[in-house]
């Protein structure tokens, strides 16, 4: 297939159509508003529902009702907004509704700027919302893999009843990569059905009810350990990640989304005075592969893991709890929208190599 | 190998979007790699406007360019901004039309493109940029005209496909400035 | 022997958590009443909303979504928008609609949802014990205003029907109660003609509907029904707001 040039922004949304997506809900916020643009327009095309909601609030809460209903549905923000989506995607995740999230994120806290950061790494898997949930998270690092890696969020998503979250930095949004759609499009009715949706009972059978209220402490502890045996599965079966030029590295670099690609530079420009550096790049932040990044840690010529990322330091805690105390850990990064340069990057390294 | 860092940049409205996408569409199309870049928010609203584009051969690392081996200054405060950053023995293309002063670096190689006066020679001041596109192609060799020119077949067609033959000849003016580096 | 009365196939078995002399029982019942003589049970979803009613979703014999407090109006967009030719209701009480949930609901009007919103309003927060709601009375006592609402600090009674009524989205509103056999078959038919109305896709459509809270009140079953008749019929006067099918002429 020929390559396209595509605008982050407009590629998950196309990515979102072409998975079988024909339900959109959300509200313009910068740097995401390319999305519900895109979808306006040709989200009707394709047989679909777009909707400017009244809020992030609404907008979320418009994404369980169409999921609910057993709609493949959607919604995208950045950080101010994600932030409103919180006690929705708990209730969706008490419910068991699956549903994308997109996160375009700029820097906070509260207002923060327009520009790109990953200062919403805690609350994507951490959760912001209350209660014992989890979230898949995909932190792609450029546009094909974003094309990529929307089908499987929503197979996920649909395959685990959960949330799936897309989260991206301001700078993936907005920027524009050749793409080429690999996988053919589908159609809604190529998906599995969803006996558990709420689309009428049609006489056929009882009454379904999509809920997360358990009153009872016993049956809502019975539901937290369901919920938590899902997300065990997920932990077994879903990590994602990629290793780059580690071979023999004194330097392991960590790092996801953009900087990772900031990191790659750095790597380069180290390889210039003869210090060999790699990049691992976790492409699920949840579940972490905490294993993967161990084992690469663990290999005797790395001598430094290095964290790097567009925030004050979030990921460097996973990071730690990989690494495991085997080696030492250090981070460099910039947040608020201020993008770390690859040689501030390769400085770091230097003085974690203590050269 | 092939590894070109581009910024272009300028006032809101003078076309370095269009400059920088133009430029990627054309990479792609020739089977390179390429990444475009843009500043966004609220400078975009009548202040100065930039793109990174990058350009390569192989795969491209980082779209964010920091030291550009080529940049496109389609105004005074870019260039400002712009020319310390550049790679030694890079290129500045220089807006000659609205910027009033030369290069101050002497490690770097400068074109002075008058494209505001070449456009308003053509008869349409919106074909400046494509004056300083053709300006960039004929200096770096990176590009092929006659991709850029494929491209603008598909885009002006019907009662636009006059529009061609202009945007080639703003193309083919703008090399002519390079013709001497 | 002939029946002459049956229950309605509209709820379930189960029984109900509310309070001895409290009205959503009576609403409960006009609403499945309504959906079974329509013929739609079977193509209904309702939303049940967080308060008092928070479990309609084991009472209402259809497919039902528990929403988040006051959200009950988008997650009814998100299954109408999905499902259009489905039935589609909201069961909300004042806390839920005309406070937390006052942007959902105003918007759900405005774009003409075509939905069924049952407003349930006592002037009381009845599921967290007593509370001051938007709808309470100015002087009435509540948990958080325990020497009466007052104007000054609090405001006066929010008035939704008349509001909403002013969105050129809505199709029908109207202000009922259930406090006598003859109001209740009043509500039922107001309950009915919004549904009529919102499967022919005339736009959006709510019931209020005032609801006595005995235990909140503090007053037996009967002063309930009284003082609401007293007191709350003179702030939120009964009748119609807004109905498109008039407006015709």
């Amino acid at each position: 297939m020929a390559k396209e040039l595509w605008k982050g922004n407009e590629a998950i949304a196309e990515a979102a159509i072409r998975a079988g997506c024909r339900c959109y809900f959300g509200y313009p916020i910068t740097p995401q508003s390319e999305i519900p643009e895109y979808m306006s327009l040709h989200m009707p095309e394709a047989g679909g529902v777009f909707l400017q909601s009244e809020s992030e609030i609404a907008a979320i809460n418009m994404v369980y009702g169409a999921s609910g209903a057993g709609a493949r549905v959607m919604t995208s923000s950045s950080s101010p907004g994600i932030s409103l989506k919180q006690e929705g995607i708990s209730y969706m995740c008490g419910a068991e509704l699956p549903g994308v999230i997109v996160n375009v994120m700029r820097g906070g806290p509260g207002l923060g700027t327009i520009q790109p950061a990953q200062g919403d790494y805690y609350q994507a898997t951490r959760g912001g919302g209350n209660g014992d949930y989890r979230l898949i998270v995909f932190a792609p690092a450029n546009i094909q893999e974003v094309v990529d890696l929307m089908q499987e969020a929503f197979e996920l998503a649909d395959k685990y009843r959960m949330p799936v979250m897309m989260l991206l930095d301001g700078m993936i949004g907005q920027m524009m990569e050749p793409v080429e759609w690999k996988r053919p499009a589908l159609s809604p009715e190529d998906l599995p059905a969803k006996p558990w949706a709420t689309t009428g009972t049609k006489g056929e059978r009882r009454p379904n009810i999509i809920n997360s209220l358990f009153i009872n402490p016993d049956a809502c502890n019975d539901h937290n350990r369901h919920l938590e045996e899902k997300y065990q599965r997920v932990i077994e079966n879903e990590q994602r990640y990629e290793i780059n030029d580690a071979d023999e590295a004194e330097v392991l670099f960590v790092a996801y989304g953009t900087p990772a690609r900031l990191a790659r530079a750095a790597a380069r420009l180290l390889g210039e005075e003869g210090i060999k550096a790699g990049v691992f790049r976790p492409i699920t932040v949840w579940p972490y592969p905490y294993e993967a990044l161990h084992e690469a840690a663990s290999k005797e010529s790395v001598r430094a893991v290095v964290t790097v990322e567009m925030s004050t330091g979030q990921m460097v805690d996973d990071v730690r709890i990989g690494v495991n105390g085997i080696k030492p850990v250090s981070f460099v990064g910039q947040a608020g929208g201020v993008i770390p340069t690859p040689r501030e990057v390769a400085d770091a390294a230097r003085k974690a190599l203590g050269r | 190998m092939a590894y070109n860092e581009i910024i272009v940049a300028g006032f809101g409205g003078q076309g370095v979007m269009s400059i920088g996408t133009t430029m990627a569409e054309a990479a792609m199309s020739q089977g390179l790699n390429v990444s475009w870049l843009p500043s966004y928010g609220p400078e975009m609203r009548g202040g100065t406007a930039n793109c990174c584009v990058v350009i390569a051969d192989s795969e491209i690392i980082s779209p964010i360019v920091l030291e550009p081996s080529e940049l496109i200054a389609m105004n005074q405060p870019s260039l400002d901004k712009f020319e310390p950053a550049v790679k030694p023995g890079g290129l500045i293309l220089v807006n000659k039309s609205i910027v009033e002063r030369g290069i101050r670096r002497d490690d770097v190689r400068a074109v002075y493109v008058p494209s505001l006066e070449i456009a308003s020679e053509l008869g349409n001041m919106r074909v400046a940029n494509m004056v300083m596109l053709g300006a960039y192609i004929e200096a770096t060799k990176q590009l092929k005209f006659e991709t850029v020119i494929n491209m603008l077949r598909h885009i002006f067609t019907g009662k636009k496909a006059h529009l061609v033959e202009l945007n080639e000849i703003a193309l083919q003016r703008g090399a002519a400035c390079s013709s001497g580096l | 022997m002939a029946i002459v009365y049956q229950k309605t196939k509209g709820l379930t078995d189960a029984e109900t958590h509310y309070c001895p002399g409290c009205t959503h029982g009576i609403i409960h019942k006009l609403v499945a009443e309504s959906l079974e003589e329509l013929g739609v049970l079977e193509k209904t979803v309702g939303i049940a909303p967080v308060g008092c009613s928070v479990f309609a979703y084991d009472y209402f014999n259809c497919d039902m979504l528990e929403a988040a407090h006051g959200r009950a109006p988008a997650v009814a967009t998100g299954v109408k928008r999905v499902l259009p030719d489905h039935v589609v209701f909201t069961y909300q009480g004042d806390g839920d609609l005309a406070a937390i949930g006052t942007a959902e609901i105003v918007h759900a009007a405005m774009r003409g949802e075509k939905i069924t919103t049952i407003f349930v309003n006592n002037a009381i927060y009845g599921m967290t014990g007593g509370q001051m709601a938007p709808t309470t009375l100015v002087g009435q006592r509540a948990t958080t205003a325990p020497l009466g609402r007052d104007r000054n600090h609090a405001g006066s009674p929010i008035r939704m029907a008349e509001i909403l009524a002013t969105l050129d989205g809505a199709a029908y509103i109207e202000r009922v109660t259930v406090i006598s056999p003859s109001h209740i078959m009043k509500a039922k038919r107001a309950i009915k003609k919004a549904f009529e109305l919102q499967m022919e896709g005339r736009g959006f459509t709510m019931i209020e509907v005032l609801s006595s809270c005995p235990t909140n009140w503090g007053l037996t079953p009967v002063n309930a029904l009284n003082w609401l008749n007293e007191n709350m019929i003179p702030v939120f006067p009964l009748g119609v707001f807004k109905d498109v099918t008039k407006e015709e002429v």
